[in-house]
């Protein structure tokens, strides 16, 4: 039996899910006869978008630097920590405490006092953006490390293997995927640092467009803007996967291929 | 058919010593001689200290300790002469079939001799794999590669830890008749549970029980033999009997 490819896909599906939402959405504005202000319909949004996408494009374009900035940042950082870790004992025994202290304070807690510090401009929100997606990244690709199959290890020791080309060849292939997931998890927690950031003192960005409109009480431009930003964020997930599908296709775990 | 120029093989390896693992004795007391230039068997159950006694003699980390000596008859250090192959054919999954032939180099910073490489997929018969990567080859055919990379190593002590157990009976029989060409008149010291894998291979078998080491009357060459071999059978049945005899470890 011959296969539509767009239903295989699961497009068909996730756009169906996303009607059935916005349905839902709609019935409750009608039911509950909620306020413009508290939730506008569907369409007033949609008509908020047409009207100011213009602005929405712009901070769009200051958030998406912000965050491509903070996650470029951070995963390099977070690739050197865990190599670092992976080297040397002793570095080993001073960072990863530190590490997870670090970890224990949430980056909101921060927020304030980094905007203090770096100002309101572009370094505060990057810093965010790099704060939140290190410790995943280093986390994931350190555990990845510790992890090489013994066997080849073993092997390694036999061919008298130097230190350093057993990483490079074998350890660091090796923890590809775990390295990977890494970066994943980390394209997606990245916008959110950067919104922190925008939260807490910006002249520019969705998170700012969001605080603004809803100051005014224009929550269908809210809306809109959180719209945008989910958008944002699902395009920048999809352009990792892409990324990574296309030059480290060979590192991947067959397993998961198929993850989101 | 194209012959590699082995290394010299006089490199007897004797091996004199007790194995004890958290104070309770593995092998007691025992003394071995490794011949050059042929298969010598380490034929016992699981638990008799055998794949713990090939790791010590490839200069590997085991869990257990080890009094005595491991000596060659050259002065050369045995870790610098020694190849190895697992019953897991540890292979890289992102490195294709020329690639995963030529890790020793690579890992040593030699580069690999790309030529000599498909010299070696060749005479496992692999040649129109060398491009492949290991995901998409057979049980069998990964273990060829793995008998390539050891192959490709050219050392005069060949280590193998039961590389042939996972196999199916048939890709079992056929890899231990390529294994047996391509290291013939070779030190090879081969791992194994079964008697008559031993039988069929070896000239000289060390059984491994009840915490001693004992040689064993081994066929004379040719090897391998042939599946019918009516004195091979004999040897293993007497070799089994021997075998069950000893008490075992987990009942």
């Amino acid at each position: 039996m011959k296969q539509n490819k767009l239903w295989n896909s699961g497009f068909i599906y996730s756009l169906g899910a996303l009607i059935g939402l916005i349905i839902v959405w709609q019935v409750i504005v009608l039911i509950t006869d909620v306020p413009r202000f508290i939730l506008p319909p569907p369409a007033l949004v949609y008509t908020a978008f047409v009207e100011n996408w213009r602005l929405i494009a712009e901070h769009g374009l200051a958030t998406f630097t912000e965050v491509m900035l903070g996650l470029t940042v951070g995963i390099l950082l977070g690739i050197a920590t865990a190599l670092q870790l992976e080297m040397s004992p002793t570095a080993r025994l001073f960072l990863r405490p530190i590490l997870v202290f670090s970890q224990a304070i949430p980056v909101f807690a921060l927020a304030p006092v980094l905007t203090l510090w770096l100002g309101y401009g572009l370094i505060s929100k990057v810093t965010m953006a790099v704060l939140i997606i290190y410790f995943p990244v280093t986390s994931a690709f350190f555990d990845g490390l510790r992890k090489t199959p013994p066997g080849l290890l073993d092997l390694a020791t036999v061919m008298q293997a130097t230190n350093l080309r057993t990483l490079f060849y074998l350890k660091i292939p090796a923890a590809m995927p775990s390295l990977l997931s890494g970066v994943r998890l980390a394209a997606v927690y990245a916008p959110i640092g950067a919104i922190i950031g925008e939260w807490v003192g910006s002249s520019e960005g969705l998170g700012y467009l969001m605080l603004l409109a809803n100051g005014r009480v224009k929550t269908d431009l809210m809306f809109a803007a959180l719209f945008s930003l989910g958008a944002l964020s699902m395009s920048l997930y999809g352009l990792v996967n892409v990324l990574i599908r296309q030059f480290l296709f060979k590192y991947e775990n067959p397993s998961d291929r198929n993850s989101l | 058919m194209v012959i590699l120029n082995h290394q010299p093989v006089h490199n007897d390896v004797y091996i004199n010593g007790s194995i004890t693992l958290s104070g309770k004795v593995i092998l007691n007391d025992m003394n071995l001689t490794i011949k050059a230039g042929q298969w010598t068997a380490l034929l016992g159950p699981s638990g008799s200290g055998k794949s713990t006694l090939l790791r010590l003699i490839a200069g590997l980390d085991t869990a257990a300790d080890f009094t005595g000596s491991i000596t060659s008859s050259t002065q050369v250090s045995l870790s610098s002469c020694v190849s190895y192959m697992a019953q897991d054919d540890l292979l890289l999954d992102w490195a294709d079939v020329v690639q995963n032939v030529c890790l020793g180099a690579r890992l040593r910073g030699q580069g690999g001799d790309k030529t000599k490489a498909k010299r070696v997929i060749q005479q496992v018969g692999l040649n129109q794999h060398a491009q492949k990567r290991p995901q998409s080859l057979s049980g069998g055919q990964r273990q060829r590669v793995a008998l390539a990379r050891t192959l490709m190593e050219q050392k005069s002590i060949i280590l193998l830890d039961e590389p042939f157990s996972a196999l199916d009976a048939r890709t079992r029989t056929d890899m231990q008749d390529l294994a047996a060409e391509q290291f013939k008149d070779q030190t090879v010291i081969l791992v194994t549970h079964d008697p008559g894998e031993a039988v069929r291979l070896c000239q000289s078998i060390y059984l491994l029980q009840d915490c001693s080491v004992n040689s064993i009357a081994a066929l004379s060459p040719p090897f391998p033999k042939s599946i019918d071999d009516k004195a091979m059978f004999a040897l293993q049945s007497s070799l089994m009997t021997q075998i069950r005899q000893s008490k075992r470890a987990d009942r």
